[in-house]
């Protein structure tokens, strides 16, 4: 009887990084899922946000949705470059669809991916808790407060303003796309869906 | 080994078919404790014609994608044994297998159909110029004549599956492996993808194993059938007719659709309950596209009533609308024109639009079964999914309990009661869908092609239950492309005929009412 | 025809290579937002209608798609107009609000800014098709194939998703909790959307392996994707225009570098 299991060492810790298949493709599905489910939100809340318009820095509040994808791509794939290709995709998708900043979408999603990455990498790729992944999402905020409050019109307001955008901007990151990532992947497990993951393998009991 | 040279269509070439060799093979999933398979070993030669059969849950996908490479590695699974292609494990042989699954519109890769027959192609390293030949010749065996850069997404479910078949053909592979193409398709769609592959493999030498519930679609053309064994091994393995007659009534059993062997029909006597009450009806109804209400041509008026203790079944060719039919009938989508108007047995008191109904009204009136039983899941576990109707009621928790026990032991889903409504098997599913309907114990009853690509277990306890209700009292209404429900259950057949604009644009249908 | 995938006019600036495209956007993009006046954005937005409109862009295809734009300019302007940082003579005061000259120009530079920054990556992804930047991505910037390929086959299942979101929502009305709890019942729907999606994406990424994608067989491109003088000749024109902007800009003192 022949097993096909030898492996060693280094070969597994390289395959431990390196992406299969599943993980881009699912990965970009997250990254594409959240594009959609954003795109279903600013449909059904144009109104809020047009009021939020007038009352300026509070709309960081609302940033935390568009950093949503990265940090769940990091905690569902669990390899180094996840955060930031996931966030990728769902700018990519959302500059599709059409919103106003057109490319410049891709160049934010780029680096609010890497907001999270960073957090990710300085964990070593090891904490997948909710604190790490509240931490990501606070990272993720901090590049997106950072971007906007430097870049954008929200760059031509009072520094009052741009502090109270900022601060908003790091609070919805921790909570719209640090803490409902952590639960969705939480979620996602439960319904077997990521059974080809570890993040699917943990949390589920050995049936 | 010499191959025969013969006239293949689908390959320009002729390829060696690919030989299998499974020796006490098994697989177990990470995370699971029994295996998916176990100890299988048998051989099958260059250019044999395979059709697996088993009970749900015997392994057969597992086998199938194990025999394809993808069952992933080290982390995924474990795995013992051998199984072997051409002496080769199945991961170094891509390109030497095409894979065909069962769901058309997650097998798309690329957005034009000549794209995506060329993508396996690409990623073989072939040339460009004979990637192009290749395709143009996996179109042709297929009998897709679509020009290369129509948008795959516009395909009916017949003509993806084509189309996924294409695509492995391009790929010249030595072993060709479908796992339940045909489940999702209407009847007209597996006919069209059964001929593809007779085609394809017309004169080629290719190995060929499939997996379906439906026998009869492929008796003709296989000349082996393997059946597994859920507690490992292989129950049978011979010629079609010896392996049918000895073990068709075990397999019809377990919900494999044999011929010879059909599922038990429930005797419904015509006329059972006195016609005439009435409870929904339509009034000049239209539906379709309007973009315009005044400049527009009429939508063709559908007239038809729904009946208590009567069966309507919608019918009639994919894009006829009977979907949106359905859902207007079920006051989920405003009719284009026209109205769908309740009669006061059934309202009482909501109004005479379902379409204006609260959610909460809609619950104990009118019931919806979606086509896809996951589009309903709103729960963690079985049981809470169950009690959101009676929930959203507001009845007391002594009587929610009482229901959802009853409906746990009515549907066999006792076992079931706590786990997540997504890890449910396709027909578990079903059942758990149309229970959840059954909470709140609606007047209407209507389903979206409930019959879909359940095995015949499921299907006779779903024309059995339906047939129930018909005798309480509630009514049936049934989009489907399945004439033996149509012929088991029911009592007016409507049939959709669309209206097509220019370029085949959807304008309205008309339908055509016949009392059976 | 998908949301995403929206039908392409045969116009010239259609048969440019995406990837010439996208760097001209982005060295246009880069430059503009280094600096908030209104000169530079000014003078960007009337050397890139020109260059669209010869372009042979539909103006209606044009208007339909840079709608957002529209919508948004406006709004970011009397934001900034409103509370936006202050120089110059007082116009009026209330509180935090404050409109004063500095802000006014500020709000107009903004949002000239914002049709700016916005148009060309419209047109971009209006004029685009997805496979054919996968293509470009691959072939012209060599970036590696499985992630394109990934994202380009994920992105194919956009259309089917905004399908399962509709009856997704079909299904809570029909289920009786349509009523109520509009955030719980987002929630609910985003979540089965991402089931949905993750199985759909599961199902693709096996059939897509099946067919050899992933391997280390050296892959083939069966579209070519040519890079010729006409795409050189764009990007020169993009980084012309983003160049004349500044250097207007400058010239006229109104140059405001952002980080200073």
């Amino acid at each position: 009887m022949q097993t096909v299991n030898g492996k060693t060492q280094a070969t597994s810790l390289r395959s431990k990084y390196r992406w299969r298949v599943v993980d881009i493709v699912i990965a970009s599905v997250l990254g594409v899922a959240s594009g959609v489910i954003f795109w279903a939100w600013g449909l059904a809340w144009t109104p809020l946000s047009g009021l939020l318009a007038f009352t300026p820095g509070l709309e960081g509040l609302l940033a935390g949705g568009w950093l949503f994808a990265g940090v769940l791509g990091g905690l569902v794939i669990r390899k180094p470059g996840a955060a930031i290709f996931t966030e990728l995709v769902a700018a990519v998708v959302s500059a599709l669809i059409g919103t106003q900043w057109g490319f410049s979408t891709l160049i934010w999603g780029l680096i609010e991916g890497l907001g999270a990455e960073l957090v990710f990498a300085i964990f070593l790729y090891a904490n997948w808790r909710l604190w790490g992944a509240l931490v990501a999402g606070a990272g993720a905020g901090v590049a997106v407060g950072l971007l906007d409050t430097s870049f954008t019109s929200y760059a031509a307001l009072e520094l009052g303003f741009k502090l109270v955008y900022f601060f908003a901007a790091v609070v919805s990151g921790i909570v719209l796309a640090g803490l409902l990532s952590w639960l969705a992947v939480r979620g996602l497990a439960r319904t077997g869906a990521l059974s080809r993951f570890a993040a699917g393998r943990e949390s589920t009991v050995a049936v | 080994m010499s191959v025969p040279s013969a006239a293949t269509s689908g390959f320009a070439t002729p390829v060696a078919g690919v030989r299998i060799r499974a020796r006490d093979w098994s697989w177990r999933h990470a995370g699971r404790s029994k295996p998916a398979v176990a100890g299988l070993s048998f051989d099958i030669e260059p250019g044999e014609r395979v059709l697996l059969l088993g009970a749900s849950g015997a392994g057969k996908s597992t086998l199938l994608s194990g025999l394809a490479g993808v069952l992933g590695g080290d982390e995924e699974g474990e795995q013992t044994g051998e199984l072997l292609l051409d002496g080769r494990l199945p991961v170094e042989s891509r390109g030497r297998i095409g894979l065909v699954l069962q769901d058309p519109d997650s097998q798309v890769v690329l957005a034009r159909v000549g794209d995506d027959v060329a993508f396996g192609c690409e990623n073989l390293g072939v040339p460009r110029d004979e990637t192009w030949r290749r395709v143009g010749s996996a179109l042709a065996a297929v009998g897709l004549d679509l020009p290369l850069d129509h948008p795959s997404s516009s395909l009916s479910g017949g003509q993806k599956q084509r189309l996924a078949l294409a695509g492995a053909l391009a790929m010249r592979p030595g072993l060709l492996l479908l796992d339940e193409p045909t489940a999702n398709l209407d009847p007209a769609g597996v006919t069209e993808v059964r001929d593809a592959v007779a085609r394809a493999l017309a004169g080629s030498t290719a190995t060929l194993v499939v997996i379906e519930h439906r026998v009869s679609v492929w008796r003709d053309l296989v000349d082996r059938v393997i059946v597994l064994d859920p507690d490992g091994g292989i129950l049978a393995d011979g010629a079609p007719d010896r392996v049918l007659s000895d073990e068709g009534e075990r397999l019809a059993a377990a919900g494999v659709w044999v011929p010879g062997f059909p599922p038990r029909r429930p005797l419904r006597l015509p006329g059972a309950t006195a016609p005439g009450l009435e409870l929904l009806r339509t009034a000049a109804l239209g539906i379709g596209r309007r973009k315009n209400r005044h400049s527009a041509p009429a939508l063709p008026p559908i007239e038809l009533s729904v009946d208590a203790g009567l069966a309507t079944a919608i019918t009639g060719v994919n894009g006829a609308g009977k979907s949106t039919l359905a859902l207007t009938l079920a006051g989920l989508l405003a009719p284009a024109a026209g109205a769908v108007e309740a009669n006061e047995r059934l309202s009482q008191g909501a109004g005479p639009h379902p379409h204006a109904w609260k959610s909460r009204q809609l619950l104990t009136r009118i019931g919806t079964v979606f086509q896809n039983p996951e589009h309903q899941f709103l729960a963690a576990t079985v049981r809470a999914e169950l009690a959101i109707g009676p929930r959203a009621l507001g009845l007391p928790q002594g009587e929610i309990d009482g229901r959802v026990d009853g409906l746990l032991s009515r549907l066999r889903l006792e076992k079931l009661a706590g786990a997540n409504p997504f890890t449910l098997s396709g027909g578990e599913k079903r059942r758990l869908s149309v229970a959840t309907v059954l909470a709140t114990a609606p007047r209407v009853l209507v389903l979206d092609e409930p019959t879909f690509g359940q095995d015949s277990r499921t299907w006779q306890e779903l024309v059995a239950l339906l047939a129930e209700l018909l005798e309480a009292g509630s009514s049936v209404v049934a989009v489907t492309h399945d004439a033996d429900f149509v012929e088991a259950l029911a009592d007016v057949e409507v049939r959709l005929e669309p209206r097509l604009g220019a370029g085949a644009a959807f304008l309205g249908a008309s339908a055509a009412v016949l009392v059976r | 025809m998908s949301v995403v995938t929206p039908t392409i006019a045969a116009s010239p600036i259609a048969r440019i290579n995406p990837v010439a495209k996208l760097l001209a956007a982005v060295l246009l993009s880069i430059a503009l937002l280094l600096s908030i006046d209104w000169i530079s954005a000014a003078v960007a937005l009337s050397l890139e209608s020109i260059l669209l409109l010869w372009g042979g862009l539909s103006l209606r295809l044009l208007a339909l798609r840079t709608a957002p734009l529209w919508i948004a300019a406006p709004l970011a302007g009397i934001t900034t107009v409103l509370y936006g940082e202050d120089s110059g003579a007082v116009l009026w005061r209330l509180g935090f609000v404050s409109i004063t000259e500095g802000s006014l120009s500020l709000g107009v530079a903004i949002a000239l800014r914002i049709l700016a920054i916005g148009l060309p990556g419209i047109v971009l992804f209006a004029t685009t098709d997805p496979t054919d930047l996968a293509d470009g991505l691959g072939q012209v910037l060599r970036l590696p194939a499985r992630f394109v390929l990934g994202g380009l086959a994920a992105l194919r299942l956009v259309g089917v998703l905004i399908d399962d979101w509709r009856q997704l929502a079909f299904a809570r009305r029909a289920r009786g909790v349509g009523d109520r709890g509009r955030i719980r019942r987002f929630g609910g729907q985003a979540f089965a959307l991402l089931v949905i999606a993750v199985r759909r994406g599961s199902t693709l990424a096996t059939a897509m392996e099946a067919k050899g994608f992933g391997s280390d067989i050296p892959r083939s491109w069966a579209r070519p994707s040519p890079f010729g003088t006409r795409e050189v000749l764009l990007i020169v024109v993009g980084a012309g225009i983003a160049a004349v902007a500044i250097s207007v800009s400058v010239a006229l003192g109104s140059w405001e570098f952002v980080l200073a």
